[in-house]
Protein backbone atom coordinates (compact mmCIF):
# COMPACT_ATOMS: atom_id res chain seq x y z
CA UNK A 1 0.00 0.00 0.00
CA UNK A 2 1.51 3.01 -1.26
CA UNK A 3 1.95 5.72 1.44
CA UNK A 4 2.42 9.74 0.76
CA UNK A 5 3.51 12.36 3.19
CA UNK A 6 1.63 15.08 1.72
CA UNK A 7 -0.59 13.43 -0.61
CA UNK A 8 -2.87 16.08 -2.39
CA UNK A 9 0.15 17.82 -3.50
CA UNK A 10 2.02 14.95 -4.06
CA UNK A 11 -0.73 13.64 -6.32
CA UNK A 12 -2.42 16.75 -7.21
CA UNK A 13 -3.58 17.06 -10.66
CA UNK A 14 -1.49 18.31 -13.65
CA UNK A 15 -3.50 21.71 -14.00
CA UNK A 16 -2.94 22.47 -10.03
CA UNK A 17 0.78 21.88 -10.29
CA UNK A 18 0.68 23.84 -13.05
CA UNK A 19 -1.14 26.19 -11.65
CA UNK A 20 0.59 26.60 -7.93
CA UNK A 21 3.93 26.56 -10.36
CA UNK A 22 3.07 29.61 -12.13
CA UNK A 23 1.56 31.46 -9.01
CA UNK A 24 5.09 30.64 -7.11
CA UNK A 25 7.12 31.76 -10.56
CA UNK A 26 5.56 34.93 -10.72
CA UNK A 27 6.26 36.19 -6.99
CA UNK A 28 9.86 34.52 -6.74
CA UNK A 29 10.92 36.44 -9.69
CA UNK A 30 9.71 39.33 -8.58
CA UNK A 31 11.23 38.82 -5.06
CA UNK A 32 14.55 38.34 -6.65
CA UNK A 33 14.52 41.33 -9.03
CA UNK A 34 13.80 43.53 -6.19
CA UNK A 35 16.24 41.45 -3.78
CA UNK A 36 19.24 40.38 -5.69
CA UNK A 37 20.87 42.55 -7.73
CA UNK A 38 23.30 40.12 -9.67
CA UNK A 39 20.87 38.31 -10.94
CA UNK A 40 18.25 41.61 -12.20
CA UNK A 41 21.22 42.53 -14.20
CA UNK A 42 21.50 39.11 -15.62
CA UNK A 43 17.87 39.66 -16.95
CA UNK A 44 18.05 43.27 -17.77
CA UNK A 45 20.95 42.28 -19.96
CA UNK A 46 19.00 39.62 -21.54
CA UNK A 47 15.77 42.20 -21.70
CA UNK A 48 13.70 40.75 -19.21
CA UNK A 49 11.49 41.83 -16.83
CA UNK A 50 9.25 40.38 -14.13
CA UNK A 51 6.19 41.31 -16.29
CA UNK A 52 7.50 39.53 -18.95
CA UNK A 53 7.03 36.48 -16.42
CA UNK A 54 3.03 35.28 -16.46
CA UNK A 55 3.82 31.46 -16.49
CA UNK A 56 5.50 28.39 -16.12
CA UNK A 57 5.33 28.94 -20.13
CA UNK A 58 8.00 32.50 -19.61
CA UNK A 59 10.25 30.70 -17.77
CA UNK A 60 12.77 30.36 -20.57
CA UNK A 61 12.91 33.67 -20.61
CA UNK A 62 15.60 33.70 -18.03
CA UNK A 63 19.06 33.54 -18.01
CA UNK A 64 20.23 30.80 -16.80
CA UNK A 65 22.81 30.71 -13.42
CA UNK A 66 25.94 28.07 -13.18
CA UNK A 67 28.60 27.41 -10.51
CA UNK A 68 30.55 29.86 -12.56
CA UNK A 69 28.01 32.54 -11.03
CA UNK A 70 28.08 31.24 -7.37
CA UNK A 71 31.39 31.67 -7.61
CA UNK A 72 31.58 35.04 -8.93
CA UNK A 73 28.68 36.20 -6.36
CA UNK A 74 30.57 34.27 -3.24
CA UNK A 75 29.62 34.84 -0.21
CA UNK A 76 26.67 37.12 -0.51
CA UNK A 77 26.14 37.83 -3.69
CA UNK A 78 22.83 35.87 -4.46
CA UNK A 79 21.43 36.13 -0.96
CA UNK A 80 17.88 37.16 -1.53
CA UNK A 81 16.78 38.31 2.26
CA UNK A 82 17.97 40.66 4.96
CA UNK A 83 20.94 38.15 6.69
CA UNK A 84 19.07 38.39 10.58
CA UNK A 85 16.33 36.35 8.56
CA UNK A 86 18.59 33.31 7.44
CA UNK A 87 19.10 30.77 10.06
CA UNK A 88 21.21 28.18 8.49
CA UNK A 89 23.82 28.16 5.69
CA UNK A 90 25.10 24.90 4.39
CA UNK A 91 28.46 24.07 1.96
CA UNK A 92 29.12 22.23 -0.72
CA UNK A 93 32.08 19.77 -0.82
CA UNK A 94 33.67 21.41 -3.92
CA UNK A 95 34.62 19.17 -6.30
CA UNK A 96 35.32 21.51 -8.32
CA UNK A 97 36.81 25.25 -7.38
CA UNK A 98 35.37 27.22 -5.02
CA UNK A 99 32.74 26.25 -2.04
CA UNK A 100 29.38 26.88 -2.46
CA UNK A 101 27.74 28.83 0.26
CA UNK A 102 23.65 28.09 0.35
CA UNK A 103 21.87 30.49 2.59
CA UNK A 104 18.51 29.23 4.67
CA UNK A 105 15.68 31.01 6.52
CA UNK A 106 13.22 28.85 8.66
CA UNK A 107 10.92 28.48 5.78
CA UNK A 108 13.91 27.07 3.75
CA UNK A 109 14.55 24.71 6.36
CA UNK A 110 10.97 23.27 6.95
CA UNK A 111 9.83 22.77 3.13
CA UNK A 112 13.58 21.26 2.46
CA UNK A 113 12.63 18.98 5.99
CA UNK A 114 9.63 18.42 4.01
CA UNK A 115 10.70 17.02 0.82
CA UNK A 116 13.25 14.69 2.65
CA UNK A 117 9.75 13.12 4.68
CA UNK A 118 8.55 12.76 1.23
CA UNK A 119 11.38 10.73 0.18
CA UNK A 120 11.26 8.89 3.44
CA UNK A 121 7.89 8.23 3.61
CA UNK A 122 7.86 6.86 -0.02
CA UNK A 123 10.87 4.52 1.06
CA UNK A 124 7.77 3.07 3.60
CA UNK A 125 8.95 4.91 6.29
CA UNK A 126 6.29 5.98 9.32
CA UNK A 127 7.04 6.64 12.83
CA UNK A 128 7.71 3.44 13.72
CA UNK A 129 10.89 3.11 12.14
CA UNK A 130 14.22 3.47 13.04
CA UNK A 131 16.19 5.69 10.87
CA UNK A 132 19.95 5.86 10.55
CA UNK A 133 21.40 8.70 8.92
CA UNK A 134 24.36 7.58 8.04
CA UNK A 135 25.45 10.67 5.91
CA UNK A 136 27.75 13.26 7.29
CA UNK A 137 26.37 16.10 8.94
CA UNK A 138 27.75 19.48 9.51
CA UNK A 139 28.49 21.53 6.71
CA UNK A 140 27.36 18.86 4.44
CA UNK A 141 23.69 18.38 3.39
CA UNK A 142 23.01 14.99 3.30
CA UNK A 143 22.72 14.67 7.13
CA UNK A 144 20.61 17.43 8.17
CA UNK A 145 18.45 16.81 5.30
CA UNK A 146 17.71 13.25 6.37
CA UNK A 147 17.65 14.04 9.91
CA UNK A 148 14.88 16.51 8.83
CA UNK A 149 13.06 14.93 7.09
CA UNK A 150 13.15 11.58 9.88
CA UNK A 151 12.18 14.20 12.52
CA UNK A 152 8.83 15.18 10.46
CA UNK A 153 8.21 11.46 9.75
CA UNK A 154 8.42 10.49 13.67
CA UNK A 155 11.17 8.21 12.96
CA UNK A 156 13.48 7.23 16.11
CA UNK A 157 16.63 9.16 14.00
CA UNK A 158 20.03 7.91 14.72
CA UNK A 159 22.63 10.49 14.12
CA UNK A 160 25.43 8.47 13.36
CA UNK A 161 26.69 10.71 10.80
CA UNK A 162 29.11 8.71 8.44
CA UNK A 163 32.40 6.63 9.77
CA UNK A 164 33.18 4.61 12.37
CA UNK A 165 31.45 1.19 10.43
CA UNK A 166 32.23 -0.82 13.58
CA UNK A 167 29.97 1.75 15.85
CA UNK A 168 27.38 1.81 12.78
CA UNK A 169 26.64 -2.04 12.70
CA UNK A 170 26.66 -1.83 16.36
CA UNK A 171 23.60 0.67 16.24
CA UNK A 172 21.48 -0.96 13.39
CA UNK A 173 21.56 -4.59 15.18
CA UNK A 174 20.95 -3.47 18.72
CA UNK A 175 18.76 -1.19 17.69
CA UNK A 176 17.04 -2.80 15.05
CA UNK A 177 17.48 0.15 12.51
CA UNK A 178 15.18 -0.20 9.45
CA UNK A 179 15.83 2.11 7.66
CA UNK A 180 19.67 3.22 6.34
CA UNK A 181 20.68 6.77 4.86
CA UNK A 182 24.00 6.90 3.22
CA UNK A 183 25.98 7.34 0.31
CA UNK A 184 25.59 4.33 -1.98
CA UNK A 185 29.36 4.16 -1.87
CA UNK A 186 29.06 3.80 1.82
CA UNK A 187 26.01 1.22 1.77
CA UNK A 188 28.44 -0.82 -0.65
CA UNK A 189 30.89 -0.65 2.18
CA UNK A 190 28.64 -1.82 5.11
CA UNK A 191 27.12 -4.31 3.27
CA UNK A 192 30.49 -5.70 2.70
CA UNK A 193 31.35 -5.04 6.43
CA UNK A 194 28.78 -6.93 7.48
CA UNK A 195 28.72 -9.56 5.18
CA UNK A 196 32.28 -9.80 6.54
CA UNK A 197 31.23 -10.06 9.88
CA UNK A 198 28.43 -13.00 9.08
CA UNK A 199 25.78 -11.35 8.69
CA UNK A 200 23.23 -12.68 6.06
CA UNK A 201 20.39 -10.35 5.00
CA UNK A 202 17.77 -11.96 6.91
CA UNK A 203 19.74 -11.58 9.80
CA UNK A 204 19.25 -7.76 9.34
CA UNK A 205 16.98 -5.63 10.26
CA UNK A 206 16.67 -3.21 7.73
CA UNK A 207 14.38 -3.27 5.17
CA UNK A 208 14.78 0.44 2.92
CA UNK A 209 17.93 2.21 2.00
CA UNK A 210 17.77 6.11 0.88
CA UNK A 211 21.22 6.46 -1.08
CA UNK A 212 22.43 9.65 -2.73
CA UNK A 213 25.35 12.46 -3.14
CA UNK A 214 26.85 10.54 -5.98
CA UNK A 215 26.05 8.91 -9.34
CA UNK A 216 25.16 4.88 -8.63
CA UNK A 217 24.51 2.40 -11.43
CA UNK A 218 21.77 0.22 -11.01
CA UNK A 219 24.02 -3.00 -10.87
CA UNK A 220 25.21 -1.25 -7.62
CA UNK A 221 21.74 -0.89 -6.57
CA UNK A 222 21.01 -4.36 -7.07
CA UNK A 223 24.24 -5.83 -5.48
CA UNK A 224 23.17 -3.55 -1.94
CA UNK A 225 19.87 -4.60 -2.18
CA UNK A 226 20.63 -8.16 -2.19
CA UNK A 227 23.24 -8.27 0.06
CA UNK A 228 21.86 -5.89 3.03
CA UNK A 229 18.52 -7.52 2.08
CA UNK A 230 16.62 -4.31 1.85
CA UNK A 231 15.38 -2.06 -1.16
CA UNK A 232 17.35 0.70 -1.93
CA UNK A 233 15.58 4.29 -2.99
CA UNK A 234 17.69 6.89 -5.04
CA UNK A 235 17.56 10.31 -3.91
CA UNK A 236 18.89 13.21 -5.41
CA UNK A 237 19.82 17.32 -4.78
CA UNK A 238 21.91 19.68 -4.55
CA UNK A 239 23.16 22.14 -2.13
CA UNK A 240 22.27 25.06 -3.94
CA UNK A 241 18.67 23.75 -4.37
CA UNK A 242 18.73 22.98 -0.44
CA UNK A 243 20.23 19.52 -0.13
CA UNK A 244 18.73 15.70 -0.51
CA UNK A 245 15.12 15.54 -1.59
CA UNK A 246 14.97 17.64 -4.32
CA UNK A 247 13.58 14.97 -6.14
CA UNK A 248 13.37 11.25 -4.78
CA UNK A 249 12.53 7.28 -5.75
CA UNK A 250 8.96 5.90 -5.37
CA UNK A 251 8.26 2.13 -5.08
CA UNK A 252 8.37 2.13 -8.95
CA UNK A 253 11.42 2.15 -8.51
CA UNK A 254 11.36 3.80 -12.28
CA UNK A 255 13.17 7.32 -11.70
CA UNK A 256 12.77 10.22 -9.19
CA UNK A 257 9.48 12.43 -8.74
CA UNK A 258 10.73 16.05 -8.62
CA UNK A 259 9.21 18.07 -5.97
CA UNK A 260 7.42 20.49 -8.10
CA UNK A 261 5.30 22.73 -6.11
CA UNK A 262 9.06 23.87 -5.01
CA UNK A 263 10.90 23.18 -8.03
CA UNK A 264 10.35 23.20 -11.80
CA UNK A 265 12.57 20.96 -13.61
CA UNK A 266 13.78 21.68 -17.13
CA UNK A 267 16.41 19.25 -19.50
CA UNK A 268 18.14 21.32 -21.90
CA UNK A 269 20.58 20.93 -24.58
CA UNK A 270 24.26 22.14 -22.87
CA UNK A 271 25.62 23.65 -25.80
CA UNK A 272 22.54 26.01 -26.94
CA UNK A 273 20.39 26.13 -23.75
CA UNK A 274 17.70 25.08 -25.96
CA UNK A 275 14.98 23.36 -23.88
CA UNK A 276 14.39 19.91 -24.81
CA UNK A 277 11.19 17.48 -24.59
CA UNK A 278 10.71 14.29 -22.22
CA UNK A 279 12.59 11.72 -22.96
CA UNK A 280 15.50 13.40 -24.10
CA UNK A 281 18.71 13.23 -22.27
CA UNK A 282 20.54 16.86 -21.93
CA UNK A 283 21.81 19.31 -18.61
CA UNK A 284 19.28 19.16 -15.99
CA UNK A 285 18.02 22.65 -14.46
CA UNK A 286 15.99 23.54 -11.92
CA UNK A 287 14.14 26.58 -10.83
CA UNK A 288 13.54 27.07 -6.46
CA UNK A 289 10.04 28.96 -6.99
CA UNK A 290 9.54 28.72 -2.70
CA UNK A 291 12.80 29.01 -1.16
CA UNK A 292 13.17 32.79 0.35
CA UNK A 293 17.18 33.44 1.07
CA UNK A 294 18.99 31.59 -1.39
CA UNK A 295 16.43 30.96 -4.70
CA UNK A 296 18.16 29.67 -8.10
CA UNK A 297 16.55 30.46 -11.06
CA UNK A 298 17.57 28.10 -14.11
CA UNK A 299 20.26 26.72 -12.34
CA UNK A 300 22.22 24.55 -14.24
CA UNK A 301 23.19 21.58 -12.21
CA UNK A 302 25.72 19.86 -14.63
CA UNK A 303 23.41 16.37 -14.18
CA UNK A 304 22.74 13.84 -17.55
CA UNK A 305 18.95 12.87 -16.94
CA UNK A 306 16.07 12.64 -19.21
CA UNK A 307 12.24 13.92 -17.51
CA UNK A 308 9.13 12.07 -18.32
CA UNK A 309 5.25 12.81 -17.02
CA UNK A 310 4.18 9.17 -17.78
CA UNK A 311 1.83 8.05 -14.94
CA UNK A 312 3.61 6.37 -12.45
CA UNK A 313 2.11 3.66 -10.73
CA UNK A 314 2.83 5.24 -7.66
CA UNK A 315 0.07 7.57 -7.96
CA UNK A 316 2.21 10.50 -7.70
CA UNK A 317 2.16 12.82 -10.75
CA UNK A 318 5.10 15.02 -10.04
CA UNK A 319 7.78 15.08 -13.36
CA UNK A 320 10.07 11.77 -12.45
CA UNK A 321 13.64 12.20 -13.86
CA UNK A 322 15.84 9.18 -14.35
CA UNK A 323 18.94 8.41 -12.41
CA UNK A 324 21.68 11.22 -13.80
CA UNK A 325 24.17 9.66 -16.13
CA UNK A 326 26.80 11.39 -14.06
CA UNK A 327 27.48 15.26 -13.92
CA UNK A 328 29.40 16.92 -16.76
CA UNK A 329 32.32 17.39 -14.70
CA UNK A 330 32.18 13.58 -13.36
CA UNK A 331 32.54 13.03 -17.41
CA UNK A 332 36.30 12.28 -18.72
CA UNK A 333 37.54 12.62 -22.08
CA UNK A 334 39.87 9.97 -23.14
CA UNK A 335 40.93 9.80 -26.66
CA UNK A 336 38.41 11.84 -27.48
CA UNK A 337 35.17 9.57 -26.02
CA UNK A 338 33.49 11.17 -23.22
CA UNK A 339 33.75 8.29 -20.63
CA UNK A 340 31.96 8.49 -17.05
CA UNK A 341 33.09 6.43 -14.43
CA UNK A 342 29.41 4.76 -14.12
CA UNK A 343 29.77 3.30 -17.49
CA UNK A 344 32.38 1.57 -15.92
CA UNK A 345 31.28 0.48 -12.77
CA UNK A 346 28.04 -0.42 -14.98
CA UNK A 347 30.92 -3.41 -16.35
CA UNK A 348 32.87 -4.37 -13.53
CA UNK A 349 29.52 -5.35 -11.46
CA UNK A 350 28.02 -7.15 -14.81
CA UNK A 351 30.94 -8.85 -14.66
CA UNK A 352 31.09 -10.33 -11.21
CA UNK A 353 33.60 -7.94 -9.95
CA UNK A 354 32.30 -5.26 -6.81
CA UNK A 355 32.47 -1.64 -7.21
CA UNK A 356 35.96 -1.39 -5.52
CA UNK A 357 38.11 0.59 -8.28
CA UNK A 358 39.95 3.38 -9.69
CA UNK A 359 40.02 4.97 -13.09
CA UNK A 360 43.89 6.34 -13.45
CA UNK A 361 44.17 8.58 -16.55
CA UNK A 362 47.36 9.30 -18.10
CA UNK A 363 49.32 10.46 -21.05
CA UNK A 364 52.13 8.65 -22.50
CA UNK A 365 53.39 9.61 -26.00
CA UNK A 366 51.05 12.16 -26.44
CA UNK A 367 48.24 9.43 -26.42
CA UNK A 368 45.71 9.30 -23.26
CA UNK A 369 45.76 5.94 -21.43
CA UNK A 370 43.10 4.47 -19.21
CA UNK A 371 44.15 1.77 -16.40
CA UNK A 372 40.81 0.52 -14.43
CA UNK A 373 42.24 -0.82 -11.18
CA UNK A 374 39.58 -3.37 -9.96
CA UNK A 375 40.07 -5.40 -7.01
CA UNK A 376 40.26 -9.31 -6.91
CA UNK A 377 37.56 -11.12 -4.61
CA UNK A 378 37.24 -14.37 -3.46
CA UNK A 379 34.32 -14.99 -5.77
CA UNK A 380 36.25 -14.00 -8.91
CA UNK A 381 39.70 -16.07 -7.54
CA UNK A 382 40.67 -19.06 -9.00
CA UNK A 383 44.02 -21.07 -8.94
CA UNK A 384 43.97 -21.53 -12.54
CA UNK A 385 46.06 -18.47 -13.90
CA UNK A 386 44.23 -19.13 -17.73
CA UNK A 387 40.79 -18.63 -16.31
CA UNK A 388 41.40 -14.65 -14.29
CA UNK A 389 43.25 -13.96 -17.27
CA UNK A 390 40.59 -15.04 -19.84
CA UNK A 391 38.07 -13.13 -17.36
CA UNK A 392 40.24 -10.12 -17.42
CA UNK A 393 40.34 -10.27 -21.38
CA UNK A 394 36.61 -10.59 -20.80
CA UNK A 395 36.65 -7.59 -18.51
CA UNK A 396 38.82 -5.27 -20.84
CA UNK A 397 36.60 -6.54 -24.11
CA UNK A 398 33.20 -5.74 -21.97
CA UNK A 399 34.63 -2.00 -21.21
CA UNK A 400 35.31 -1.71 -24.76
CA UNK A 401 32.50 -2.51 -26.16
CA UNK A 402 30.47 0.06 -23.33
CA UNK A 403 32.97 3.14 -24.12
CA UNK A 404 34.33 3.09 -27.34
CA UNK A 405 38.16 2.59 -26.34
CA UNK A 406 40.27 0.11 -25.00
CA UNK A 407 41.15 0.32 -21.54
CA UNK A 408 43.96 -1.47 -19.48
CA UNK A 409 42.57 -3.64 -16.30
CA UNK A 410 44.78 -3.92 -13.40
CA UNK A 411 43.75 -6.48 -11.01
CA UNK A 412 45.01 -5.63 -7.44
CA UNK A 413 44.81 -6.89 -3.73
CA UNK A 414 41.99 -6.61 -2.14
CA UNK A 415 41.30 -3.46 0.20
CA UNK A 416 44.00 -1.98 -1.53
CA UNK A 417 41.58 1.13 -3.00
CA UNK A 418 40.34 3.17 -0.71
CA UNK A 419 37.17 2.95 0.94
CA UNK A 420 35.11 5.85 1.30
CA UNK A 421 32.82 7.32 4.24
CA UNK A 422 31.28 9.76 1.60
CA UNK A 423 31.65 10.43 -1.87
CA UNK A 424 34.31 7.73 -3.71
CA UNK A 425 37.07 8.90 -5.52
CA UNK A 426 36.85 7.03 -8.66
CA UNK A 427 39.21 8.70 -10.88
CA UNK A 428 42.82 10.03 -10.49
CA UNK A 429 43.38 12.00 -14.00
CA UNK A 430 47.48 12.32 -13.95
CA UNK A 431 47.17 14.11 -17.28
CA UNK A 432 48.97 17.77 -16.92
CA UNK A 433 46.48 19.63 -19.13
CA UNK B 1 44.16 -39.39 -1.35
CA UNK B 2 43.84 -35.93 -1.93
CA UNK B 3 45.89 -32.88 -0.09
CA UNK B 4 44.86 -29.44 0.75
CA UNK B 5 47.07 -26.85 -1.48
CA UNK B 6 46.42 -22.85 -0.60
CA UNK B 7 46.65 -20.72 -3.78
CA UNK B 8 46.88 -16.79 -3.21
CA UNK B 9 46.28 -13.99 -5.31
CA UNK B 10 49.46 -11.94 -5.18
CA UNK B 11 50.09 -8.30 -7.66
CA UNK B 12 52.97 -9.01 -9.51
CA UNK B 13 54.57 -5.88 -7.16
CA UNK B 14 58.13 -5.48 -5.49
CA UNK B 15 56.99 -6.43 -2.03
CA UNK B 16 53.61 -8.11 -2.29
CA UNK B 17 55.00 -12.34 -1.64
CA UNK B 18 56.64 -10.13 1.17
CA UNK B 19 53.52 -8.86 2.97
CA UNK B 20 52.24 -12.68 2.47
CA UNK B 21 55.54 -14.29 3.71
CA UNK B 22 55.60 -11.83 7.28
CA UNK B 23 52.02 -12.71 8.15
CA UNK B 24 52.69 -16.88 7.70
CA UNK B 25 55.78 -16.08 10.09
CA UNK B 26 53.72 -14.47 12.31
CA UNK B 27 51.39 -16.74 12.76
CA UNK B 28 54.18 -19.60 12.74
CA UNK B 29 52.68 -21.33 9.51
CA UNK B 30 55.23 -23.13 8.02
CA UNK B 31 55.34 -23.74 4.10
CA UNK B 32 56.12 -27.07 3.46
CA UNK B 33 56.26 -26.37 -0.49
CA UNK B 34 55.72 -23.42 -2.75
CA UNK B 35 55.41 -22.70 -6.50
CA UNK B 36 53.98 -19.15 -7.83
CA UNK B 37 52.51 -18.87 -11.38
CA UNK B 38 53.28 -15.29 -12.56
CA UNK B 39 51.95 -13.46 -15.46
CA UNK B 40 52.92 -9.63 -15.73
CA UNK B 41 50.28 -8.32 -13.40
CA UNK B 42 50.10 -10.99 -11.14
CA UNK B 43 50.57 -14.15 -9.58
CA UNK B 44 49.04 -16.85 -7.70
CA UNK B 45 51.35 -18.64 -4.76
CA UNK B 46 50.74 -22.77 -4.38
CA UNK B 47 51.56 -23.39 -1.03
CA UNK B 48 51.28 -26.64 0.95
CA UNK B 49 50.78 -26.09 4.83
CA UNK B 50 50.31 -28.33 7.30
CA UNK B 51 46.72 -26.98 8.19
CA UNK B 52 45.46 -25.69 5.30
CA UNK B 53 41.76 -24.27 6.44
CA UNK B 54 43.95 -22.62 9.51
CA UNK B 55 45.97 -20.67 6.90
CA UNK B 56 43.00 -19.84 4.74
CA UNK B 57 41.69 -18.12 7.57
CA UNK B 58 44.95 -16.08 8.54
CA UNK B 59 45.19 -14.99 5.34
CA UNK B 60 41.72 -13.99 4.53
CA UNK B 61 41.87 -12.04 8.17
CA UNK B 62 45.22 -10.52 6.83
CA UNK B 63 43.22 -8.89 3.53
CA UNK B 64 44.40 -12.22 1.17
CA UNK B 65 42.43 -13.34 -1.58
CA UNK B 66 42.49 -17.55 -1.45
CA UNK B 67 41.36 -20.51 -2.71
CA UNK B 68 41.72 -24.27 -1.20
CA UNK B 69 42.70 -26.66 -4.62
CA UNK B 70 43.12 -30.54 -3.91
CA UNK B 71 46.47 -31.49 -5.26
CA UNK B 72 48.40 -34.98 -5.32
CA UNK B 73 50.85 -35.71 -3.63
CA UNK B 74 53.38 -38.64 -5.18
CA UNK B 75 56.77 -40.31 -4.02
CA UNK B 76 59.05 -41.08 -6.71
CA UNK B 77 62.81 -42.43 -5.90
CA UNK B 78 65.40 -39.58 -6.39
CA UNK B 79 66.80 -41.25 -9.59
CA UNK B 80 67.29 -40.65 -13.60
CA UNK B 81 63.88 -42.24 -14.79
CA UNK B 82 62.22 -41.54 -11.50
CA UNK B 83 59.48 -39.02 -12.93
CA UNK B 84 59.69 -40.64 -16.47
CA UNK B 85 58.24 -44.42 -15.01
CA UNK B 86 55.29 -42.06 -13.03
CA UNK B 87 54.09 -40.51 -16.00
CA UNK B 88 53.67 -43.50 -18.09
CA UNK B 89 51.17 -44.50 -15.18
CA UNK B 90 49.51 -41.64 -15.60
CA UNK B 91 49.27 -41.45 -19.31
CA UNK B 92 48.23 -45.35 -19.07
CA UNK B 93 45.15 -44.33 -16.75
CA UNK B 94 44.52 -41.33 -18.91
CA UNK B 95 45.11 -38.73 -15.84
CA UNK B 96 45.92 -35.33 -17.31
CA UNK B 97 48.51 -32.56 -15.17
CA UNK B 98 47.62 -29.06 -15.37
CA UNK B 99 50.60 -28.00 -13.94
CA UNK B 100 53.16 -29.71 -11.21
CA UNK B 101 55.84 -28.38 -9.13
CA UNK B 102 58.31 -30.58 -7.09
CA UNK B 103 60.72 -31.01 -4.17
CA UNK B 104 63.47 -33.10 -3.48
CA UNK B 105 63.59 -35.00 0.34
CA UNK B 106 66.50 -33.47 1.64
CA UNK B 107 69.96 -34.08 2.00
CA UNK B 108 70.75 -37.83 2.03
CA UNK B 109 67.37 -38.92 1.16
CA UNK B 110 66.76 -40.33 -1.93
CA UNK B 111 63.26 -39.35 -2.66
CA UNK B 112 61.47 -36.64 -3.91
CA UNK B 113 57.97 -35.49 -3.71
CA UNK B 114 55.81 -34.31 -6.77
CA UNK B 115 52.57 -32.17 -6.27
CA UNK B 116 50.48 -32.80 -9.05
CA UNK B 117 47.07 -30.75 -9.97
CA UNK B 118 45.26 -32.90 -12.72
CA UNK B 119 41.74 -32.16 -14.10
CA UNK B 120 39.61 -34.44 -12.39
CA UNK B 121 41.13 -35.09 -8.60
CA UNK B 122 38.46 -38.06 -7.66
CA UNK B 123 38.85 -39.69 -10.73
CA UNK B 124 42.66 -39.95 -11.16
CA UNK B 125 43.10 -41.26 -7.70
CA UNK B 126 40.37 -43.83 -8.35
CA UNK B 127 42.53 -44.58 -11.46
CA UNK B 128 46.02 -44.28 -9.98
CA UNK B 129 45.09 -46.33 -6.72
CA UNK B 130 46.31 -50.24 -7.28
CA UNK B 131 49.16 -49.50 -9.62
CA UNK B 132 51.94 -49.34 -7.13
CA UNK B 133 52.38 -45.66 -6.11
CA UNK B 134 53.50 -44.11 -3.36
CA UNK B 135 50.46 -41.54 -3.08
CA UNK B 136 51.09 -38.97 0.29
CA UNK B 137 48.83 -37.84 2.16
CA UNK B 138 48.48 -34.77 4.65
CA UNK B 139 49.58 -36.99 7.73
CA UNK B 140 52.49 -38.56 5.80
CA UNK B 141 53.77 -34.86 4.61
CA UNK B 142 53.42 -33.48 8.23
CA UNK B 143 55.62 -36.36 9.29
CA UNK B 144 58.28 -35.44 6.74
Amino acid sequence: MERYYQESIECASREDIRALQSERLVKQIRHVWDNVPYYRKKMEEKGVTPDDIQSVDDLKKLPFLSKADLRNAYPYGLLAVPLSDCVRIQSTSGTTGKRVVAFYTQHDIDLWEECCARAITAAGGTNEDVCQVSYGYGLFTGGPGLNGGSHKVGCLTIPTSSGNTERQIMFIMDLSATILCCTPSYAAYLAESMKEMGYRPEDIPLKAGIFGAEAWSEEMRQDIQKTLGIKAYDIYGLTELSGPGVSFECSAQQGMHVNEDHFIAEVIDPDTGEVLPDGTLGELVFTAIDKEAFPMIRYRTRDICSLTHEKCSCGRTHVRMTKPKGRTDDMLIIRGVNVFPSQIETVLLNHGYAANYQIIVDRVNNTDTLDVQVEMTPEMFTDNVGEITERQKKLVDGLKSMLGIKAKVSLVAPKSITRSEGKAVRVIDRRKI
Amino acid sequence: MSIKQISVFLENRPGKLKEMTAVLAEHHIDMRALSIAETKDFGIARLIVDDAFNAANVLKENGFVSSITKVLAVAIPDEPGGLDKLLSVFADANVNIEYMYAFFGGIGVKEACMIFRVAETKAAETRLAGKGLKILTSEDLAQA
